[in-house]
């Protein structure tokens, strides 16, 4: 019988799990999708993951600094969004196309 | 007057006569610009009376007069300052040049009357007189090259002076670059000298010379003796070097006479004088001079005998005369070589400025069978042009024959010398009688051919001043050289002036036991000869029309055909050396420029672009492509990172 | 007070000030400001002592600490001239391109003056990336002048030159960077240098006989860098393309000043700086230097087009600039410096001619012209004067160069020389012969076009007078101009070995070149 009490006493190796885990969604999801949103919403899925890591690391060496750190990457991640919405709302306004293929034809 | 401001002056003149006329070159007032060039020669000539007068009053075996006018190159030991050596040399080629030059310059102002541009052409003669003299009275060799090249020049552009005509252009060209391959044979005899003496100022070699002669032909003096004649070769017309001056005819035939007779061509006669004790240590060059020189008199003879016009004739005659010059310095007869220069420039510049008032009066027709009869509308030009025809065939006591005779006779008696050469000298001489005579008979005797539209008349006062004076020099010219085994039966015991002028300076090799007999005997048969040819051209060519000329051409058939083609010499060069040189030029330009070298750097530069190419997938703008890379990237880093540790 | 500097960033200066004058005033103002330049560069005479052989009017200011690379300008008698040389050419060829020029004309003089600081950078730096920096600055402008107001091809040529030069560069980078690391054992293990001073005290190993060993490979690196520069035979194809396509202005500054730096960088660099690899291989320098001389005359003789014709005599007047750069004797490195002088002048007057008639006729086949010097009489008897300069006619400045440098490739190696006098027949062959075909002979269908168009104007008299005074004076008074050079080049042949070059720092603000010199001289007795 295993002990219950050890799947329920969630360690650092659960949060990483988790964050790698997200973190793999969100990398294929830039990988494959075609769609600018989507894969936005994948590059915040992947940031968010790498911020689960941050805690859990602040959380279980007793350092700060992590939390910190997570701070900084939600305010990157903010700004990245606002950057990348805008664009692809231009680009969509312009085009009427979401797929990043068609971005190629930006290059000129 | 201080000797370096006279100095100056002798070069002043003719400058300020060159920019004179060179700044006003449209003019059309040939009066002008005659006019002031001939005084700017004619002062220079008084410049060198005065410098010479000075000299003959200094003591006897010490005559010079140096001048250093500023320091030109000094780089380490070498060194060549613009200074110029007055010494019985220099004195007799100054005394020729400006003399003779200020005549021609007298002539021309009559013959250039009716040219466009007579302030051009009398500022290029100037120029040319400047440059003479920088080349007989520099003190080193490189000022004697600054002149040598310079007159050169000056011949390039009077040669083409009639520019529009594109093949007096051409012989203009021509002459420029035949000097040029003598030229740079000259600075390597200039190198050779500095590196040997240390030193190219001839007072300091002639000091320096060692005493015994080399033998072989790859000793210093030897090789430097022989670079400095092929550089004469050049500017005094020999063999293989001649063939610029036939054409050099081109020219205004003043310039003919000036340059391409009296002074210019006879630089390398001088350069050779000049360096006459170094030469006498060099025996197998003087041999080889000697045979040049007689087989340039020799072919170029053979070739003015065929030759019908009048101005190709008498510069066959000059190459064949200067060819007598180079035989005497070949054979160690420096002074009668100088003395040849010096009647030759007197006898052989009236010709030239006889056929010039010729061709004036028929208005440029220099066609010697169109003429005839000429003696009628020309008086005087036919007397004058008779002395000069006296004095270069040799007929005593005229110029020519003192001197000529002095030539021969050191040929068959010198020890450098040789008996077959003595012939082929005697047998020149009286080739030269023969085509001289034919070509009075043709141009002044005999009937008149000419032209019905062209009425020959006898040219102005200017022109034939030139042409009395220079009459009378060359019949009293030679006796200032007279030798001593006729001046020893002559009443007064008349000296070689000549040769006890230059006598301090020049020495001619001694002749060891001579006879008196045989000086006899071979005057006497060259003057057989000379008499025997003149006759027998006057019989074929003079006033009863003789069929024989044509006989025997018709008779010698393929080797007339090779001689009146002039040995076919310009063919030969332009076949075998100039073509081909212009073909493998295009070659090399063609193959190796553009076709190797650059086809190189094209596949350097391609093999760069391939590999661009290569990778150029690499960023093709994808973002997932590159978020891809990325991302293997790091997985292959991470895990090398994991599996090492 | 920073004269130096002052001429090296005055240009730069002028230059972005040109980009915002009035379209209309452009060309003045350009003249001016070169004019300026120019007048600037003659206090050199005051300011430099001919007769001491260090380096003069130094400043030094550190750049890059870390690596020891320093801003370190100097001049010696080496430099001096063609510092001067620049400055000289600069506003002669502003004139000279005054009509040739339309569009961009702010554009274009901004590239002229940024050229010339790069220029003039070359010539005084002193430390080995400064001087890198300046010799691949001037390919830009250069790069300009081709590719925007070039010829047809200019796209074309403006690449090779561009990458041609770039690429010996890169040789020349990788060596200094050695040398540098090399200094670190200089002086008992301080830091870096890049200082040319401190190059010169290296000792660099070297085995004769093979390739592989420090100083040979650091030799050829530099060689090749100069040897494109030149250029010098094998590598000289980049230039008849650059000089075709280029206006009259890049054609001048290219052959009068910009194949200097590759013979002042053999100068400077290459004879001091490794002179046992020098000695053991001026064979073979000498060997391409005279293919070039022979090989540049004969391609020039068969050239169709006039400018190719000069820029291939080019190539073979400067083969003897390194012919006589590599005879390593008085005679022969002396007639090298004249000679690049004289190459500037001349043939930058040739260009500038060959210009002229372009401008006119809009077309440089020999063959359609002919019988030129009747309808331009005074533009012929320029080319005539300029001609016989290039081909070193007595009198003339060229004459005194070549005879000069035969002079000492006749000591180092008589054969050698013998072949390259050979470069003196065939020098004056095809300039004659282009001459020939140029302006003698019959009216050719160009000159028949233009006839009346053809003579030269006050304006162009004005840009070739100058050049022709200098011909002449070279030729006549060559100690006026190498007096300046004498100590330096003396100074670096007596030690060809252990060269080493020092200043003075000079602690109190310098009050007057003249009187310095003057306290001097009471000091000395």
């Amino acid at each position: 019988m295993p002990n219950l009490e050890s799947l329920l006493d969630i360690g650092l190796n659960h949060y990483l799990i988790v964050s790698a885990a997200l973190f793999c969604i969100g990398m294929a999801g830039v990988l494959v999708r075609r769609n600018v949103l989507v894969i936005l919403m994948c590059i915040e899925l992947m940031l968010n993951a790498v911020n689960l890591s941050f805690v859990a690391f602040s959380h279980y060496s007793e350092n700060i600094n992590g939390q910190v750190m997570v701070f900084f990457v939600m305010t990157i991640a903010a700004a990245e969004a606002g950057v990348g919405l805008a664009l692809a709302v231009t680009i969509f306004k312009k085009f009427k196309e979401v797929n990043i293929r068609f971005f190629e034809q930006l290059k000129g | 007057m201080s000797v370096k401001l006279l100095f100056s002056l002798l070069f002043i003149f003719p400058l300020l006569g060159f920019l004179f006329n060179g700044v006003r070159f449209k003019s059309k007032n040939y009066k002008l610009a005659g006019g002031l060039a001939t005084a700017a020669v004619f002062a220079s000539f008084m410049v060198a009376v005065t410098l010479v007068v000075k000299l003959i009053g200094m003591e006897e075996g010490s005559r010079q007069i140096t001048a250093h006018l500023f320091s030109w190159i000094h780089i380490g030991d070498f060194v060549a300052n613009a200074s110029f050596l007055l010494d019985p040399i220099s004195a007799v080629m100054i005394l020729i040049i400006t003399g003779v030059g200020t005549l021609i310059h007298l002539f021309s102002i009559g013959y250039m009357s009716h040219d466009e541009r007579p302030s051009k052409y009398f500022a290029y003669l100037n120029l040319f007189l400047f440059n003479m003299m920088l080349l007989v009275l520099g003190d080193n060799l490189l000022i004697l090259f600054v002149g040598w090249e310079g007159v050169g020049l000056c011949s390039y552009l009077l040669i083409g002076f009639w520019f529009s005509d594109s093949e007096k252009a051409a012989a203009g060209m021509k002459a420029f670059i035949t000097n040029r391959i003598g030229d740079a044979a000259f600075l390597i005899g200039l190198f050779i000298i500095f590196f040997q003496f240390g030193s190219i100022e001839f007072l300091t070699i002639n000091s320096l010379l060692p005493t015994t002669a080399e033998v072989g032909w790859f000793g210093p003096m030897t090789l430097a003796c022989l670079f400095l004649f092929i550089g004469a070769t050049g500017k005094s017309a020999q063999i293989p070097l001649y063939v610029w001056l036939p054409d050099a005819m081109a020219g205004p035939t003043p310039v003919s006479a000036l340059i391409h007779a009296a002074t210019m061509v006879t630089a390398g006669v001088y350069l050779i004088v000049r360096l006459s004790g170094l030469y006498l240590l060099a025996p197998n060059v003087m041999m080889l001079i000697a045979i040049i020189g007689g087989l340039t008199a020799f072919f170029a003879a053979t070739i003015a005998i065929t030759q019908n016009d009048i101005k190709k004739i008498l510069a066959y005659s000059t190459v064949s005369q200067l060819g007598y010059m180079f035989l005497a310095v070949g054979v160690g007869a420096f002074v009668p070589a100088l003395f040849h220069l010096m009647t030759h420039a007197f006898f052989k510049a009236l010709m030239f400025l006889g056929s010039g008032s010729v061709i004036h009066a028929m208005h440029e027709e220099q066609d010697i069978r169109k003429m005839g009869g000429l003696k009628k509308y020309m008086p005087i030009t036919h007397f004058t042009f008779l002395l000069g025809w006296l004095a270069i065939i040799g007929v005593p006591p005229l110029a020519g024959f003192f001197s000529k005779d002095e030539i021969l006779w050191y040929t068959y008696a010198s020890p450098q010398g040789s008996k077959i050469l003595w012939i082929l000298g005697v047998v020149t001489a009286a080739m030269t009688a023969f085509y001289m005579t034919r070509l009075m008979a043709l141009t002044f005797w005999g009937k008149s051919r000419v032209a019905k539209d062209v009425h020959p008349h006898e040219s102005p006062v200017s022109m034939l001043i030139p042409l009395v004076v220079l009459g009378v020099l060359s019949v009293i010219g030679g006796w200032i050289g007279i030798p001593h085994v006729i001046s020893a039966v002559l009443p007064g015991h008349i000296p070689n002036v000549l040769e006890h002028w230059l006598e301090p300076v020049v020495k001619n090799i001694n002749l060891g036991e001579i006879s008196v007999a045989a000086e006899w005997g071979g005057m006497l048969l060259s003057i057989t000869a000379v008499a025997f040819s003149a006759t027998l051209a006057y019989l074929f060519y003079g006033s009863s029309k003789s069929e024989m000329p044509n006989k025997i051409s018709t008779a010698l058939g393929p080797i007339y055909k090779l001689i009146s083609g002039k040995y076919f010499i310009d063919e030969l060069y332009f076949g075998k050396i100039i073509n081909p040189l212009i073909d493998m030029s295009k070659g090399l330009w063609l193959y190796i420029d553009v076709n190797f070298i650059d086809k190189i750097t094209y596949l350097a530069a391609d093999f760069a672009a391939g590999c661009g190419r290569g990778v150029r997938d690499l960023q093709n703008g994808n973002i997932q492509r590159y978020a891809m890379y990325m991302s293997i990237g790091l997985i292959i880093v991470l895990s090398i990172i994991l599996l090492g540790s | 007070m920073f004269l130096l500097s002052l001429l090296i960033f005055v240009p730069v200066v002028y230059g972005l000030m040109l980009l915002f004058v009035p379209k209309s005033q452009v060309k003045f103002t350009a003249l001016l400001f070169s004019l300026s330049t120019f007048i600037l560069s003659t206090r050199l005479f005051r300011e430099f002592d001919p007769s001491r052989a260090d380096l003069q009017l130094v400043e030094k200011f550190s750049w890059v600490k870390a690596f020891g690379i320093n801003y370190f300008v100097g001049i010696d008698g080496i430099s001096f001239w063609l510092v001067l040389l620049t400055t000289f050419l600069m506003p002669i060829t502003i004139l000279g391109s005054w009509k040739a020029v339309e569009k961009n004309t702010r554009a274009f003089h901004a590239n002229l003056m940024f050229l010339q600081s790069a220029l003039i950078g070359t010539f005084l730096a002193f430390d080995a990336i400064l001087f890198y920096v300046f010799f691949e600055a001037s390919l830009i402008p250069m790069y300009f002048l081709i590719g925007l107001w070039g010829g047809p091809r200019k796209i074309y040529a403006s690449v090779k030159f561009f990458i041609y030069t770039m690429f010996g560069s890169v040789f020349m980078l990788l060596a200094i960077i050695t040398m540098m690391i090399m200094t670190q054992t200089l002086d008992g293990g301080g830091g870096m240098s890049a200082s040319l001073l401190d190059f010169y005290k290296l000792d660099i190993p070297f085995i004769g006989g093979t390739l592989i060993n420090s100083q040979t490979l650091l030799f050829f690196a530099f060689c090749l860098a100069f040897a494109i520069k030149c250029p010098m035979f094998p590598v000289h194809t980049w230039l008849p393309d650059a000089h075709v396509e280029a206006p009259t202005a890049g054609s001048v500054l290219l052959a009068g000043v910009m194949l200097k730096m590759g013979t002042y960088g053999f100068l400077r660099f290459v004879l001091p700086m490794f002179p046992e690899a020098t000695a053991y291989w001026s064979w073979l320098l000498m060997l391409l230097a005279v293919i070039g001389i022979i090989y540049g005359a004969l391609v020039a003789m068969v050239q169709p087009d006039i400018k190719k014709l000069v820029a291939y005599s080019s190539v073979s007047h400067m083969g003897y600039v390194i012919l006589g750069l590599f005879t390593l004797n008085e005679f022969g490195v002396t007639g090298g410096l004249y000679q690049m002088l004289n190459h500037g002048v001349s043939t930058g007057a040739l260009f500038l001619l060959v210009g002229m008639v372009y401008e006119r006729t809009h077309n440089r086949e020999i063959s359609k012209y002919g019988g030129l010097a009747k309808a331009a009489p005074w533009f012929t008897i320029c080319f005539m004067i300029i001609t016989l300069s290039s081909i070193a006619v007595p009198m003339t400045n060229g004459f005194i160069g070549e005879f000069l440098i035969l002079l000492g490739a006749f000591q180092a190696n008589s054969y050698l020389a013998g072949a390259a006098v050979l470069g003196v027949v065939l020098g004056a062959t095809y300039m004659l012969w282009m001459v020939k075909r140029v302006f003698f002979g019959s009216t050719g269908e160009l000159v028949e076009k233009y006839n009346s168009k053809l003579e030269m104007n006050w304006r162009e008299g004005a840009v070739i007078a100058p050049l022709i005074i200098l011909v002449f004076w070279m030729g006549l008074l060559p100690n006026h101009f190498l007096n300046w050079s004498k100590a330096s080049l003396e100074h670096l042949l007596q030690n060809k070995n252990n060269y080493t070059l020092s200043y003075v720092t000079e602690s109190t603000p310098s009050i007057n070149g003249k009187k310095m010199i003057a306290l001097k001289d009471k000091a000395v007795k």
